[in-house]
């Protein structure tokens, strides 16, 4: 317990956690106010507005309409009558179904509409947060040399490495929590101010609560992915510099090479789709170069549809994979 | 008289892309309790390696070892709270403060956090506790590496060349620190190349040289046994040296020629010298007996010491013990 919270301790007091923290709470607040800023509030004032604008435009367009109809069929007979179309057939005339009220509202915030795009915003970039942290934790104590000052004291490797990883997930799961509860409150706030909250029903709110729980397990994957990569390289650099370079070119790499190769559903072996699929529950991925005929719909294109278990799945066998290798390299290689 | 540490055999062989290195070729050491120990060995002798080795921070290739009379590595985790060590000029977390970096280890190693306050006193780093370390020279961090060594109130402590990057004022201070603690009953194994600084404080020492032990023993003990007297040999005004030290050479005699005088290197027996130059009506107004030192011991056994014309490369030292000096003329 002792190591547990002298690792939180350090965890904290580091100045690069710290200003991480900072950072994402700055470009959540950003993206909170300028939710708040370009929605408002859906009432008669802008119902009657935007009826009053649609009905605007569309006699604007019909007397432009009329204006025309007159013009062409002054032309008829002279050398502008090129410009119109012969017989002055074929000019529609606009209909008040073209201008519907909808349409000219203002945007305005529906929660439960909108708020699962926010909760896929705030899980993405706490993961982000969580893999540059945990491997700069470990990272940053390998190369400095306190991973063996820390060795010294305590020399059980599997256990000061497992704490450490421990602390920085519990530390991680805490937050998520905190800012996942302040996030929901926040855009509730919002919605009331600037939309609705009206169709929120039981089952809603349980969706959202579970799509949040998906947020924290994409968070403490992240995390300790950065963690065990970081000890694996025994330097931070490895963990983010490779990771992220390596993940962009093979992901570029790999999906030109696919799709080169017309191989089918190239996208399946990009990791954005699984995240994707993860945190919507589903992504249906389509090839467009097949053609499942059928009288009643026409061509219909080939579709692989990836659900949340099987990404739950690689992102389970992911983490499993790199911690089980860190902790297997901490127990067998000199530390020197 | 118990033994704090005992090695045995010890064999490491560093694997890498560039090929096999033996830093530990069957390494023995013994240290008993309340001593200061020295651990001598020139540059990558394998001081450091052995040290290592006994921390559990990598794995031997063979032997035996025990701290406080457990087997280590095995029994490591239980020995850990009595042991203090630095390995090789320790690093920290450089943003954090030394206070800062203490109070985790204390934590991490359930150590009151009173000792944290005491040592930083110890150590003299006391006004500058709450400074960055990174913005400490090499002599503070030194410092700091032994106050983090110090922490726990080890039995043994282990430190490896503490001495590295500290001035004079700060050597000796380290050496009265030393002292104390030993008093103290603590036992401090010291390694260094430094060997007047061993010397001056050790109780006993190993000499180590290419992964082997070269010499153990009290001070004094490898001083007796690893040095003959030599004596410095002085003529008359006026008499040619080259006759005497050719006769004395001609006798079996090592014999090094200074400026205005002469040593005998093996002169077991002095009153041969005199004998074997009166012989020849050769007569000596000098017969001085040189004291032995650590330095020449230690450059011998390890067969280090400065050759005129050669630039000896790291590497290049004595793997097994050189012959005992026979003393001439006995
Ligand atoms: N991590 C390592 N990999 C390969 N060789 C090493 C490693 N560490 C030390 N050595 C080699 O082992 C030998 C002993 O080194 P070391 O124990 O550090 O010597 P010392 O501390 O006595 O100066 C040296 O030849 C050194 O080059
Ligand atoms: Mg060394």
């Amino acid at each position: 317990m002792s190591l547990y919270s002298a690792e939180t301790r350090r965890l904290t007091k580091r100045r690069f956690t710290k200003l991480f923290l900072l950072g994402v709470t700055l470009i959540l607040a950003a993206v909170a106010a300028g939710m708040f800023f370009t929605n408002e509030k859906a009432g008669p004032a802008q119902i009657a507005s935007a009826q009053a604008q649609a009905q605007q435009d569309y006699q604007r367009s019909l007397e432009q309409f009329q204006r025309d109809q007159a013009a062409c069929q002054a032309a008829q007979g002279t050398a502008q009558a090129s410009n119109w179309p012969p017989g002055c057939e074929g000019m529609i005339e606009p209909t008040a179904e073209d201008f519907q009220a909808q349409w000219y509202m203002p945007p305005t915030f529906d929660f439960r509409e909108s708020f699962p795009d926010m909760v896929t915003t705030l899980a993405a970039l706490l993961a982000m947060v969580a893999f540059i942290v945990g491997a700069s934790f470990v990272g940053a104590e390998w190369s400095s040399g306190g991973m063996m000052n820390l060795l010294l004291w305590r020399p059980q490797r599997l256990r000061v490495l497992g704490t450490k990883l421990a602390a920085l997930l519990v530390f991680f799961t805490a937050l998520t929590v905190v800012f996942s509860a302040v996030w929901t409150g926040l855009f509730y706030l919002i919605a009331q101010a600037r939309g609705s909250s009206e169709s929120m029903t039981s089952g809603a709110w349980q969706s959202i609560a579970l799509m949040e729980l998906r947020g924290l397990a994409l968070v403490i994957v992240a995390g300790a992915v950065g963690f065990g990569l970081a000890s694996l390289g025994r330097h931070t650099a490895m963990a983010l510099g490779v990771t992220i370079g390596a993940v962009i070119v093979f992901q570029f790499g790999l999906g030109t090479v696919l799709s080169l190769a017309s191989v089918k559903f190239a996208e399946a072996y990009l990791i954005p789709v699984w995240m994707i699929a993860w945190m919507d529950k589903e992504v249906k991925i389509e090839d467009y170069n097949s053609c499942d005929f059928s009288s009643a719909s026409g061509c219909v294109p080939d579709s692989l549809t990836l659900t949340w278990p099987m990404a739950g799945g690689v992102l389970a066998a992911v983490f499993v994979v790199i911690v089980v290798a860190s902790m297997w390299t901490m127990r067998s290689r000199d530390v020197t | 008289m118990t033994a704090v540490l005992e090695i045995a055999g010890l064999q490491k062989t560093y694997r890498s892309r560039k090929g096999v290195r033996r830093a530990l070729d069957g390494f023995d050491m013994t240290v008993e309790a309340g001593q200061v120990h020295g651990f001598l060995g020139p540059n990558g002798s394998g001081k450091t390696t052995t040290l290592r080795t006994l921390l559990g921070l990598i794995r031997p290739n063979g032997g035996r070892m025990a701290i406080l009379g457990r087997e280590v590595p095995a029994s490591l985790p239980e020995v850990a709270g009595q042991v203090g060590a630095i390995v090789e000029s320790p690093q920290f977390f450089g943003n954090f403060t030394a206070q800062d970096t203490l109070s985790l280890l204390a934590d991490a190693g359930g150590v009151r956090k009173e000792r944290v306050v005491a040592v930083l006193e110890l150590v003299g780093l006391r006004d500058r506790a709450k400074d960055r370390v990174k913005t400490y020279s090499l002599g503070m961090k030194q410092r700091l590496a032994v106050a983090s060594a110090l922490l726990k109130e080890p039995k043994l402590l282990i430190l490896d060349e503490p001495a590295n990057g500290l001035d004079p004022g700060g050597i000796r201070e380290m050496r009265t620190l030393m002292r104390n603690l030993a008093e103290s009953g603590m036992t401090v194994v010291l390694s260094s190349h430094i060997l007047g600084e061993i010397q001056l404080i050790c109780d006993s020492v190993t000499i180590i040289s290419a992964g082997r032990r070269v010499a153990a023993g009290s001070v004094a003990d490898v001083l007796k046994t690893h040095t003959s007297l030599s004596v410095k040999v002085a003529l008359e005004p006026g008499v040619d040296m080259r006759n005497a030290i050719e006769l004395l050479r001609a006798n079996g005699a090592q014999v090094t020629v200074e400026h205005d005088h002469f040593t005998v290197g093996n002169a077991g027996n002095p009153a041969q010298i005199t004998r074997i130059l009166a012989e020849r009506e050769i007569y000596v107004s000098e017969l001085t007996p040189m004291s032995a030192d650590l330095e020449s011991v230690f450059l011998e056994l390890t067969g280090t010491a400065p050759v005129e014309g050669q630039n000896r490369q790291v590497d290049q030292s004595a793997a097994a013990p050189a012959p005992a000096s026979g003393g001439w003329g006995q």
